[in-house]
């Protein structure tokens, strides 16, 4: 068994009530950093552990609370990015649900280290009964003298709120979420100013994963050097994975960064394969805006290296071969499944939640899904396949925030694999409403695959 | 789109109120327009959904225009604008949730219900629409049902029969 960072006491009954979570060493990270650390230090020790940000842009941690501006005089933020609602992505809502004080208290450390004497943790209005098993947890640790006023005697004073979302993916974009946390429409703003410099009520702010603050506890309790003994080169520690899909045993998985791919969908001990004895087609390894992948290219890189699950090996390639570590939305596709369809029903998504601030975006995204549902349901060109990457081309790269690119890479990605996917039904559109493609040459070669086959 | 329906003179209960102040509270002086989506929540949970005189009394209690309500209320899509059934079935529609069945799901709540998306049952109990993922698409294919936004996971067809069964028993 591969050693947990934030899951070892996942299982352990009554951990989300803080005297079961006290009892296995819960609250020791605030203890150590409000009594003996300075606010720089704890800083420094998020640093030295490269650790970078679980929700889906990898900058690390570290650097981004360092560029926090500190003027006299005006309050600092720190809040939680709990919106999770990238598709393919349910770690969080899976953190929250069973080791909430997990989270107030990574909130703690990092409201301590970043010298924010309110902070919010920003829940998705739909994850109601999360938003309730925070508030309990909160209640419980201000009744224990670890949120409020004088925290453990050390002077720090904290507040700590939830505040509920209305059910916009947008708002998962830093920016949004805090106009979002102001009472507005989900708009992102235009960058500069960065949130370090104006961020929640114009004070300087930063925005982290449920995920990112969860592991500053090991890397406070252990030190920043023991957390980056886990993982290779610059992918340090342990990541949530949210296995999704034709997986044998889809959930919510902690691995070391490093893992090879293979073994996290074949092994027992993570994904155990893909159900019903079917095979691997393709996979869209970190949510649903990064490039989806053919199985040959998710379980070796186009040098024919195993791909490991880290930032580096999963983008190996660039975007022509390879594809992102995002948000660890690790979404399966067997063999039955149609590409054109998900890349359809993705588009939808992405139309559905464009803030319509940007005309590409708000525009381009209607076209896209418009155009893929003609070809989904036979009527469509052999021109459409040209004039979809044509579109998603101008989307790409000229909207204020990153949901343009979101939009953009699944289709063009799945273009670039699939073409001839998206072929057969131009030229078979009767056939194509009855059945799908099928695997056609993407499984191959893939030995290791034939071998769980054939065991099955 | 808001409805504009006949305009009826809503009062919040003084137990609203106070929640409402609590909420406000956790924002700095003057910055209670934070208070905003919260409130809407609460408003939906009592009323079903946000009438435009709910609104209006919201942007009354924050002291701010209606307009600055009308255009949050219309930009998340956790906000009725119209009556809804008793019980909103809302089911997950996107990538991952599709990959195991979600559509088929959907055309037999559709069937059992007999109303399209959208559309409430003649009883008043039921309407049911199609939302985008959940963060729940390991348990796929899901569906949850406000005000508490309780989730059923992994449904079937017969797991959702028995759910609709128990709902209608239901008061
Ligand atoms: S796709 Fe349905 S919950 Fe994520």
């Amino acid at each position: 068994m591969a050693r947990k960072l934030l899951f070892e006491n996942i299982n352990v009954p009554g951990i989300h009530t803080l005297e079961v979570y006290r009892q296995h060493g819960g609250y020791r990270s605030v203890e150590k950093a409000l009594k003996t650390m300075t606010p720089e230090a704890v800083v420094e020790e998020v640093k030295t552990s490269g650790l970078r940000g679980r929700g889906g842009a990898g900058f690390p941690t570290g650097m981004k609370w360092s560029f926090l501006a500190k003027p006299e005089g005006k309050e600092r933020y720190l809040v939680c990015n709990g919106d999770e609602s990238e598709p393919g992505t349910f770690k969080d809502r899976y953190l929250m649900t069973h080791i909430p004080h997990l989270l107030i208290e990574g909130m703690i450390v990092a409201s301590y280290a970043l010298g924010a004497k309110t902070s919010y943790i920003y829940v998705r209005g739909e994850m109601m009964p999360q938003i309730r098993i925070l508030e309990r947890a909160i209640a419980e640790a201000k009744n224990a003298g670890l949120l409020g006023k004088n925290i453990l005697g050390s002077g720090y004073d904290l507040e700590l709120y939830v505040q509920p979302g209305g059910g916009a993916y947008i708002c998962g974009e830093e920016t949004a979420l805090i106009e979002s946390l102001e009472g507005k429409r989900g708009n992102p703003r235009i960058k500069p100013p960065f949130p370090a410099i104006s961020g929640l009520y114009a004070c300087p702010t930063v925005v982290n994963n449920v995920e990112t603050i969860a592991a500053v506890v090991p890397i406070i309790n252990d030190g920043g050097e023991e957390y980056a003994k886990f993982g290779v080169g610059r992918s340090t520690g342990t990541k949530l994975i949210s296995a999704s899909g034709n997986l044998k045993k889809p959930g919510v998985y902690e691995i070391e960064l490093g893992l090879p791919v293979e073994e996290f969908i074949y092994s027992e001990e993570y994904c155990g394969g893909i159900a019903n004895g079917k095979r691997l087609k393709a996979v869209v390894a970190g949510g649903s805006s990064v490039p989806i992948l053919p199985a040959n290219l998710i379980l070796n890189t186009i040098n024919g290296q195993p791909r490991l699950m880290t930032y580096e090996s999963l983008s190996d390639g660039g975007f022509q071969t390879g594809t992102m570590l995002g948000s660890g939305g690790f979404i399966a596709f067997d063999e039955d499944q149609c590409i054109v369809r998900n890349t359809w029903n993705f588009s939808r998504f992405y139309h559905h939640e464009s803030c319509g601030q940007c005309s590409p975006c708000r525009e381009g995204t209607g076209w896209m899904e418009k155009v893929l549902h003609r070809l989904e349901y036979g009527h469509g060109k052999m021109s459409d396949i040209d004039l979809l990457v044509d579109v998603s081309k101008k989307i790409e790269g000229n909207t204020i925030c990153p949901l343009g690119d979101a939009a953009a890479w699944p289709v063009a990605s799945a273009i670039r694999h699939f073409r001839d996917e998206f072929e057969w039904h131009v030229n078979n559109p009767k056939e194509a409403m009855e059945r799908n493609y099928g695997l056609a040459k993407y499984a191959d070669p893939l030995p290791k695959l034939e071998e769980v086959a054939s065991q099955n | 789109m808001l409805s504009v329906t006949e305009h009826k003179e809503i009062e919040f209960s003084s137990d609203l109120i106070k929640q409402f102040d609590e909420i406000v509270s956790r924002y700095p002086q003057g910055k209670q327009k934070s208070a905003l989506l919260p409130v809407l929540h609460l408003v939906q949970a009592e009323y079903g959904w946000v009438s435009p005189e709910a609104m209006d009394k919201v942007a009354a209690y924050l002291q701010i225009n209606p307009i600055e309500v009308y255009e949050v209320a219309t930009f998340y899509t956790m906000f009725f604008l119209r009556p809804q059934g008793k019980y909103v079935l809302e089911v997950c529609r996107t990538g991952p949730c599709c990959l195991v069945g979600a559509e088929k799901i959907m055309n037999h709540i559709e069937k059992t219900l007999g109303v399209k998306e959208g559309e409430v049952t003649p009883d008043g109990k039921f309407s049911w629409r199609g939302v985008e993922c959940l963060a729940a698409c390991g348990m796929a294919p899901v569906l949850q049902i406000g005000p508490e936004y309780t989730f059923y996971e992994n449904l079937t067809e017969e797991s959702v029969d028995k759910l609709i069964e128990n709902l209608k028993n239901k008061i």
